[in-house]
Order: C-alpha cells, then structure tokens, then sequence
C-alpha cells in the first residue's frame, strides 16, 4: 500500500528527515515511536502533502502511484487521512458544514453521488454517537474550544466519515481519558480490514493493546532505527530512548 | 488638491468663451460640468423651477469644494469635465448583440453564481428583444403595490407625480451640502428610484431595483429616496450579486431614508461593480451618501451590505436616531482582493432618548487591498439611556494585505452605554492544510472560513439574496491564496 523509499525532507532549510525506508503493505498496522523532535510528526506532514515541508531525496509511492506528485487534497481524496496531533481550530465554520463538504469532496473523486444535508446529517449522527461525539459538538464550529480529547474524538469520527484506505494517526491516544481511549481506539481497530493500512504515532504502549501493530518502528534523529514486532513497544516503555539517541547523532 | 480646483473652475467657466449652447434634442450632453449641462438634465426631465434652482445651488456650492482627503485611499486625481453627466437611455442596438459577444470571463462568473440564463444577457447588456419572466412578474407586483397605495417608481416619474413628496423630502436626509460627492450628486443626478409606504402599510414583497418597471440604467449619479409612514415596513434590495457592466469610472450616488413614527426600513445592498483587474488597472470608483433619519418615535432603519466590488469603495451608511426610541443598525461584509481599497463603515448618530445602535463589520482582505472600517457612534446630550453596541472584526488572507479600524466615540450623556470590540485574524496555513487534507479544495477551505466569518452578517439579508452572497464570497477571493 504505501512504500517509502530513502525519504529525505526539510523544513525551513533544516533537514528533519534523513533518510526513511517504511513499508506498510495493505492490511498492516505499523506503529512509529521515538523521542520528541525526532520527526515523526514531520513524516505524517510529508506524507499528508503540507507546503513547506520539502522532500529533498527519495520517494513514496502509494497504491501504485508517486504520491509526492499528488497536490495535498488530491492524496486525501485518495484515501490518505491524518489524524492530527494537534488539530487547528477553525472558527465560524460549523463542523456539520466542514464535514459534509469534506464527505462529498472525497465522494465526488470517487465517483459516487454527493449527500444531501439529510442523508448526511443521519450518517454523522450515527457516526457521532459510536464515538461519544455529541450532537451539540457537531454544530459548533470546528475544534473551536474543544478540550484536548474532544479534539482527538473528533479526528477520530472524521476518519470514520471519510473512510480512508491509509492513515496516520499522530499521538490521537494523548488527551484521550481512560475511557475515551478505549471507546476512540475499539473504533479505530474495527476500522482495519484487508485493503486497510494505518501508521500509528505513540508515545505509549497502551494504545497497542487495542490496536495490535504487525509492527513497531523507532524513529529517532530523522531515521527509523530499529523494526521489531509488538514487543518491541513493551520493550521500549521500560528501557526508553536513551541507546538510540545517541546511535543517531 | 488646488490646483486642480482651479482647472476644473476654468474649464467650467469656458462655455462662454465658445459660446457653447447645449442643444436639448441632443441624446448626449456634451463632455463636461457647468451650468448649461445642469438646465439641459433638468430640461430633459421637465423639472419644475425649484428642483433646477436647488442642482444650481448644489453646482456651485461644489465648484468652491475641494474633494475630501481624510480616507484611507489613493487614486489619480478625478477629471471631471472628462466625463459624459448625461446620456439618454441606451438603445438596444447598442452593447454586444448575443451572448457570443460577451467576455467569456463574465459568462463562466454568471455560471458560477448560478444566474438563469435568460438574466445573463440582459446583464451582460446583450441587446434582446425577449420579454423578460422578470417584467412580467414585475407588472403582476406593481398591481399589488398599487392596490396598498405603495409608490415604487423612479426618480424622475416621481418628480413629475408626486412633487409635493419629492419636494419634502428630498435633501432632506442628505442635504446638498453634505459633502462633496452628495453635492455633486444632487447637481447632475439622472435617476434613481423613489419608495413611498403609506401609515400602516406593510409592503409585502422585497422591493428591488430588479423589478421596477421602468428599470433602464440608472447611470453614475442615482438617487434614491424611500419614505416610511408611521407603522410602515418596507424591506428594499439595492444592486445584483452579478457583475454589471459599466463604462462610468464614478459613481457617486445618494440614498435617502425617512422613517416615521413605529416605521421600519430595511435596506439591503449587494455591491459588485468591476474592481479593476489584477494588476489594480480600471475598475469603478464608488463614493456613495446613504444616510437613514429615524425621525420618529420607535422608528427602526437597518442598513445591511455586502460590498466586493470597485475597486474604490467610499460609503458610510448612516442612522440619524432622532426619534425617541429609534434603532438603527449596521450590517458589513466588505471584502477587497488584489489591488481594491474600501474605507467604509457608518454613523450612529443618537439624538433621542432610548435610542439604540448596533454595528456588526466584517472586514476581508486578500492580495494588496486595503480594508478600513471608519465609524463615528455620537451621544447627544438629550439621547438618555442611549446604547450602541460594535462589533468589527478583519479577516486577512495573505500578507501583503491591510485592514484598519477607526472608531471615532463621543458621548454627551453621562448614561450612555457604548460597547467596542475589535478582532483581527488571519487565515492560516495550517488552517488550510487540514481543510485540505480532508479533500477540500483550497477555494473550497477559503470559501467554507470566509462565509463562516460573515455568516453574522449574511443573515440578515433576505433569504434569497444570503444565498447568493455566499457564492459571491467565495467567487471574489478565487485566486487569493497559494
Ligand atoms: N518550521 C520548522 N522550523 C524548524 N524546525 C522545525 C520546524 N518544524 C519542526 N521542526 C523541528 O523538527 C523536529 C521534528 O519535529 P516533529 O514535530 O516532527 O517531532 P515529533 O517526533 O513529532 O515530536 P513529538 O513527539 O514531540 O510530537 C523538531 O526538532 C522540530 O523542532
Ligand atoms: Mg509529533
């Protein structure tokens, strides 16, 4: 599904990424871990398409495709979705809106037939409350005032609305309470299926009980330095980073 | 600033000199202001000898004004005698003769917007000989009206029909010394329309430029004057969401509104004259007079504007709260993208007691423009327990545009409440990025943040104009980001 090959990229003349090699066939979760700064987020931004982010050597192919030739919303209407870190709050616009023209952006290039306010408004309901979104958070305006885990939820139904074939969940387990965390990671899991791949940024183990990774990546210093099974997290929660911070420098 | 007043008094003072006598068959008046221009409009439209003596008044008064300096603004200097101030209505030979003549740019706007097609000629000023849906549906209203004992007519017919409410009123709001465009206006003006709503009449339909019957263009210098009796309402639309095609750079028109005692008047402007291109070349120069008197007690006047249009935009929509408990308010969206300016805002003056005011102003800027919100909220000793309430807030797109807010505040009356706020924000990169990366298009993103930063503003169009504005919105910013 998605195959990065010697990835190098720069933000603001400062090289982040120094050469990544990652891939998640169709079907696979794949978790990344490692320290802050050490680009993780930077990867999500690269692979999701954000300016300024600039790819200096290597490719992504995705679904057969060059996908760092594809502009920004053309990759999401392929099916690239980005949980974010730290979603932006976007004031004035109800999410009811936001969504639905999202929803029917993503159904046009794909060639089905947009929803009308009704039908998409019965869909996001639905969605909404498998997720613990309330209806009264649908019609504020995009993340606007949302509590920390509010936030994530939210990321959390878009994915469910959109139907991504790939994404990349950046730390959508910090904020989250304990039970949230259950209710938004169940969701997630649910959502894996064989033409499905995910990318799951964490800095904890936790969230990999409910969603078992086929793999754990560390990222650290621009580079993945270690691949190991699912241990791998367990492993990392009680020695930390420290032996690979300094095998990057 | 002077010296150009000397030229423009030299020239006007030149007809003698060529014994220029301007010939009443004519269709066009010669180029140029001066006296004899002034008695041949007045001619043409068979005024009565008051109305001449006041546009003479208004002409010469104008000829010892210099143009104000005081806004935000910067144009080349206006050459006035290099203008036609009268033209008879266009024959319909005139203008391109289908659709296929039209600018394509101009057509693929019409799509966008969504206008039927049998409008696109019309506004594209094709020349068609079709009856319209839209006269006919025009005369089935001017029945009803005219059943209710409501005037909607032009300027001109109600000169002739109904001096005695022309003459009342007229000036009366805006008098003709107001300023030097008002004063201008009331010198040369052509046309216009007139609205007069009979005590306890409530007009039961938005009354639009749109369906006058007589409804030929009305040229650079309108006059509008719409009356209110006591326990009247009256909701009137100015102006098309499409862009209308006009050679005039200046347009410097007067609108005026009388509210009597429990009146109501609602007056909704869509404005989208050409703005000029991208490089800020052409485009219209809008100085516009709008001033509302509520004169009478709980009398209520709401001015409600979406200005994207020219690419000089001068207009301060005004409440004089004469009237104990009278209400005014101001509803703005204003937005300016490459190379536009706009110095716009308004005045609440509160004269009687109780009245209150309420300022809602959006400001968006893209490209190079400059946005300025300029608005004077004045407390008269004698308005006790007068309250307004503002609201402003700028929108910037891009960094290589400005936005400014000068609220002027001066309160005689120690019970006076007066609320400010101020906001300025900025579309963000990262904004659009994450409207982006679920699937919108950047247009959509932009068009999705700016309709959700008017929406306060929007809703108090009616309902068929909102929705048109919306569209607007977002086909004025095409092209302001990335
Ligand atoms: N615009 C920028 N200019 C300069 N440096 C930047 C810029 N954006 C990110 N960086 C740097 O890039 C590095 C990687 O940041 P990134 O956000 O990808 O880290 P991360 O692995 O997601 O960390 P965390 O675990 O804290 O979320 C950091 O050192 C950060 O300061
Ligand atoms: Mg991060």
């Amino acid at each position: 599904m998605l195959e990065i090959r010697n990835l190098h990229a720069s933000v603001d003349g400062r090289e982040i990424l120094k050469g990544i090699d990652l891939t998640v066939p169709a079907g696979e979760v794949h978790a990344v871990m490692g320290p802050n700064g050490s680009g993780k987020s930077t990867l999500s931004y690269v692979l999701a398409g954000r300016d300024g982010y600039q790819v200096t050597a290597g490719s992504v192919t995705y679904k057969g495709q060059d996908l760092l030739a594809m502009k920004t919303e053309e990759r999401a209407r392929q099916g690239v979705f980005l949980a974010f870190q730290y979603p932006v709050e976007i004031p004035g616009v109800t999410g009811v809106n936001f969504l639905k023209t999202a929803v029917n952006a993503v159904r046009r290039s794909r060639g089905e037939s947009e929803l009308d306010a009704m039908q998409f408004l019965k869909l996001a309901r639905k969605k909404a409350k498998e997720l613990g979104v309330s209806e009264e958070m649908l019609r504020r305006a995009v993340n606007t005032g949302f509590s920390g885990g509010e936030k994530k939820r939210y990321e959390a139904l878009q994915m469910a609305l959109l139907e991504p074939s790939f994404m990349i969940l950046d730390e959508t387990d910090s904020g989250l309470d304990i039970d949230a965390l259950k209710v938004v990671a169940e969701a997630v899991d649910a959502f894996r299926n064989p033409q499905r791949a995910m990318l799951v940024i964490t800095h904890y183990q936790r969230i990999l009980d409910y969603i078992v990774p086929d793999k754990v990546h560390v990222l650290a210093g621009g580079r993945i330095v270690q691949t190991g099974g699912k241990d791998l997290a367990l492993e990392l929660e009680r020695t930390g980073y420290a032996q690979f911070v300094g095998q990057a420098a | 600033m002077s010296d150009g007043m000397e030229q423009v008094r030299s020239l006007a003072d030149q007809k003698y000199k060529y014994g220029f006598v301007t010939d009443i068959e004519a269709d066009v008046a010669p180029k140029g202001l001066n006296e004899d221009i002034i008695r041949f409009i007045s001619a043409k439209k068979g005024e009565p000898e008051w109305l001449l003596e006041w546009r003479l008044k208004a002409y010469k008064l104008w000829l010892s004004e210099a143009e104000p300096s005081w806004a935000k603004l910067r144009h080349p200097a206006i050459d006035y005698q290099d203008a036609y101030y009268y033209s008879a209505p266009k024959k319909k030979t005139d203008g391109p003769k289908s659709l296929d003549e039209v600018d394509p740019k101009l057509l693929e706007t019409y799509e966008k917007l969504g206008v039927p097609l049998h409008e696109r000629a019309a506004l594209a000023g094709v020349a068609v000989d079709a009856v319209f849906d839209s006269v006919s549906v025009a005369t089935t209203y001017k029945g009803k009206l005219e059943e209710l004992g409501i005037i909607f007519t032009s300027m001109s017919d109600a000169v002739k029909k109904h001096p005695e409410l022309v003459r009342k009123y007229l000036g009366s709001v805006v008098p003709y010394s107001d300023n030097y465009f008002a004063t201008l206006n009331s010198a040369v003006f052509t046309d216009g329309s007139f609205v007069y709503v009979p005590p306890g009449v409530r007009c039961p339909m938005e009354l639009s430029t749109y369906f006058r019957m007589n409804a030929e263009k009305t040229g650079q210098f309108e006059r509008t004057l719409i009356i209110a009796d006591k326990g009247s309402y009256v909701s009137y639309l100015e102006g098309c969401t499409a862009p209308m095609r006009d050679e005039n750079q200046l347009h410097a028109a007067v609108v005026e509104l009388v509210a009597l005692d429990e009146a109501e008047i609602k007056y909704s402007t869509v404005q989208n004259w050409y703005p000029g291109d991208e490089q800020g070349r052409g485009g219209i120069y809008n100085f516009v007079t709008k001033r509302g008197a509520c004169r009478g007690r709980a009398s209520r006047i709401s001015w409600t504007q979406v200005e994207t249009g020219s690419a000089i935009t001068w207009k301060y929509p005004s409440c004089i709260l004469q009237g104990d408990d009278s209400q005014g308010e101001f509803y703005s969206v204003a937005i300016t993208n490459n190379f536009q300016q706009a110095d716009t805002g308004t005045k609440m003056i509160h004269i009687g007691r109780n009245t209150r005011s309420r300022i809602i102003s959006k400001g968006i800027s893209a490209g190079h423009a400059d946005n300025t919100y300029r608005g004077l909220v004045r407390v008269l000793p004698k308005a006790e327990g007068a309250r307004n309430h503002t609201q402003c807030d700028s929108l910037l797109i891009g960094d290589r545009c400005g936005a400014h807010t000068t609220p002027y505040i001066e309160s005689r009356n120690s019970s006076a409440r007066i609320e400010h706020e101020a906001t300025t924000s900025k579309i963000s990169e990262e904004q659009l990025f994450y409207a982006r990366q679920r699937g919108l298009s950047e247009e959509e993103a932009v068009s999705l943040i700016v309709n959700g930063f008017c929406r306060d503003v929007l809703q108090h169009l009616p309902m068929e104009f909102a929705v048109e504005a919306q569209k607007l919105v977002a086909i004025s910013l095409e092209g302001s980001v990335g």
